[in-house]
């Protein structure tokens, strides 16, 4: 058994840890959701005038709007790609599998701006993209709307999630015992049926973390649309950049963050209870 | 071995499945070396061996979740192995079981029939049926994770009947249980077996098992099929010495015959056999203690010391120090003390000559006389 003292020590650092990065922070972020700016300079004033503001103005409603869509729009393009590469890997890819798994881990070695700075560099005007295009004769001048719009966002954020979804798919594949997939054919199943009967369904815990994984980042997100979105594509993340920066307005700023941990936390908390659902052992 | 040969041949009936043939190598390591068998209609047939020896590996050659080397394996005039395993009639039960963890046991015994699109009616009376025959109607709800290794097995053999195979492949089905469940699974799948009539091909490393449930055992060693016969025709003519071994306790007696005597160490008894090296099965119930009132035909009588006695019940087993580095073991019935030396005798017709090893191996190191 160890001693109470040693428990206590060993606990502590984390427990610290947790309070003051974590609890401390979000306390101060709630209070400020109620306090107000007055003559450029912060009020304690217990109000509900953020709240108002954030229900009232339609502009942040479409914002917020715009971000779930790019959100969705990444977490439906990242599961397209990573559940087939997750499946093919798992189930066909043979001897080459743990080489093509590296390869799938290694962007995750390159920093996140990096890759923002080379999707700058292939969708832009004078970009890889359009120099190919032109030189093939399909386009004369530069397709302007490759950079600066949703779809640029949206691409560059499927790159980098792609890899947080296949994870997690990935994973749950590997722990299909194989018999199943034998039994299913012995049964009669050929490899459509026994997709749809017992591996997709099997999955789903690891294809629900995955699409968490992709949604919520993606809701975050404020370099990509700072990198390639443009005006057209700003998202809350952006807005509340913004305000905790030029527009200084930390109380305003305070409640959207407090809506957006607020939609997180219960998002999380229904895939939680999906993933749990669809578990089984 | 040609009583082997000859019942490499289905017993009776009509031939439900023959193996022709069959190799498979994965990569360099060769793991079944030509085998032929065919399998009867409703015969139970076993196929046993150590690890290692193959037997799995054949029986998914059977299912189709692998593809023979070389060879054919047909299935009442129509060829199996080029078939994927889901248009094969053959049906498997799974070793640890493989129920589908997301399905309830009524999903799990109506999947053979829900893929091949069969009436919903249908499907609810023939998963009923199925489920009564192993006595698991009232489990229908349950999910496969809450039930005991016993009931899950119940569930894989109705999930695995249901679909009416001509021949259901069982793979090591009773292993994962404990030994008295066992015991009486054995004994339910052998009812069930008769009561359908379907042929069971049924692998196993545990020649009890073998013994207690098959028409016929085909004992394989290293990929190859040592002997296939009856549980009876192997125990009292064992192919080979590794047959005898594995099958029941044997003493191997290793000597030579010349002009018609063959001597094993200090033993020796008139044989019919022709001259040269030999080896000899002799079952430890063969040896009994001599006794005035007790005659046997063509007896062979030797003294020896009983070195240890091991106990089991009705009967007792008897190490037997014959001098000349000579020890054999003797099965009689439970006595009273007993030790020291004594006369003992068998019978020359129970000595057994069997074959080193079969064509198909080399001689194990450990056979080869002391080290």
């Amino acid at each position: 058994m160890y001693s109470r003292a040693y428990k206590a020590a060993i606990s502590a650092p984390p427990l610290l840890w947790v309070c003051f990065f974590l609890l401390l922070p979000y306390a101060l972020m709630f209070a400020h959701s109620f306090w107000l700016v007055r003559d450029g300079s912060l009020v304690h004033h217990w109000n509900l005038q953020n709240y108002r503001a954030l229900f009232t103005n339609p502009l942040y409603f479409q914002v917020f709007l715009r971000t779930a869509r790019i959100a969705a729009s990444v977490t439906l393009c990242s599961l397209l790609l990573g559940y087939p590469l997750a499946y093919y890997l798992s189930f066909h890819a043979g001897p080459r599998k743990e080489l093509l798994y590296q390869l799938v881990i290694v962007p995750l070695w390159v920093s996140y701006l990096v890759r923002g700075y080379a999707w700058k560099t292939i969708l832009g005007s004078d970009g890889v993209l359009n120099g190919f295009l032109q030189y093939l004769h399909i386009t004369h001048e530069p397709v302007s709307f490759f950079l600066y719009s949703p779809f640029a966002v949206v691409l560059m954020l499927t790159h980098i999630y792609t890899p947080f979804v296949f994870l997690p798919i990935y994973a749950a594949l590997e722990h299909i015992p194989r018999p199943l997939v034998e039994a299913s054919q012995d049964l009669g199943a050929d490899r459509r049926a026994t997709f749809l009967r017992v591996i997709l369904p099997l999955s789903i815990p690891g294809l629900l973390a995955g699409a968490t994984f992709a949604f919520v980042l993606s809701l975050g997100d404020f370099l990509a649309p700072l990198l390639v979105g443009g005006p057209s594509a700003t998202m809350i993340a952006n807005i509340v950049q913004s305000l905790f920066g030029a527009a200084y307005d930390w109380p305003l700023g305070a409640a959207i963050s407090v809506c957006i941990l607020l939609i997180t936390v219960s998002l999380l908390f229904t895939t939680e209870r999906l993933e749990r659902r669809w578990s089984f052992k | 071995m040609s009583a082997g040969a000859i019942s490499q041949r289905a017993p009776s009936g009509s031939t439900l499945l023959e193996v022709r043939n069959v190799a498979k190598s994965f990569g360099a390591a060769q793991v079944l070396k030509n085998i032929s068998l065919q399998i009867a209609s409703g015969e139970f047939l076993t196929l046993l061996g150590e690890s290692g020896s193959g037997k799995t590996t054949l029986l998914r050659l059977i299912a189709g979740f692998e593809q023979p080397t070389t060879g054919e394996i047909w299935m009442s005039s129509e060829r199996l192995d080029t078939l994927p395993p889901y248009k094969r009639r053959v049906n498997t039960v799974f070793q640890n079981y493989a129920l589908f963890p997301h399905l309830n046991v009524r999903e799990n015994v109506a999947y053979g029939l829900r893929v091949k699109s069969t009436p919903k009616g249908e499907i609810a009376g023939r998963v009923e049926e199925a489920l009564r025959m192993v006595k698991m109607i009232t489990f229908a709800d349950a999910r496969p994770a809450t039930l005991s290794g016993g009931q899950q097995q119940r569930i894989a053999l109705a999930r695995a009947l249901i679909n009416r195979p001509q021949l259901l492949l069982l793979d090591e089905p009773l292993s994962a249980l404990d030994a008295n469940l066992r015991k009486q699974m054995q004994s339910e799948l052998k009812a069930l077996q008769r009561e359908i009539g379907i042929a069971f091909l049924f692998v196993t490393h545990d020649q009890d098992e073998a013994m207690a449930l098959s028409d016929r055992i085909a004992l394989l060693r290293n990929g190859a099929i040592e002997q296939i016969a009856s549980p009876r025709e192997i125990y009292s003519h064992p192919a080979s010495a590794y047959a005898a071994e594995f099958i029941g306790q044997t003493n191997l007696l290793r000597g030579e015959i010349k002009k018609g005597v063959a001597r094993c160490g200090s033993l020796q008894w008139k044989t019919s056999e022709g001259s040269g090296a030999a080896v000899f099965s002799l079952r430890p119930e063969a040896i009994r203690i001599a006794d005035a009132s007790l005659q046997l035909p063509d007896s062979v009588h030797f003294r020896g010391t009983i070195r240890q006695r091991i106990y089991s019940g009705a009967s007792e087993v008897l190490e037997i120090d014959c001098g000349g580095n000579q020890t054999l073991r003797a099965r009689i019935p439970a006595s009273g003390p007993l030790s020291g030396e004594h006369e003992f005798l068998f019978s020359a017709s129970d000595a057994v000559l069997v074959a080193e090893s079969s064509a198909a191996h080399w001689p194990r190191a450990a056979d080869l006389g002391p080290r």
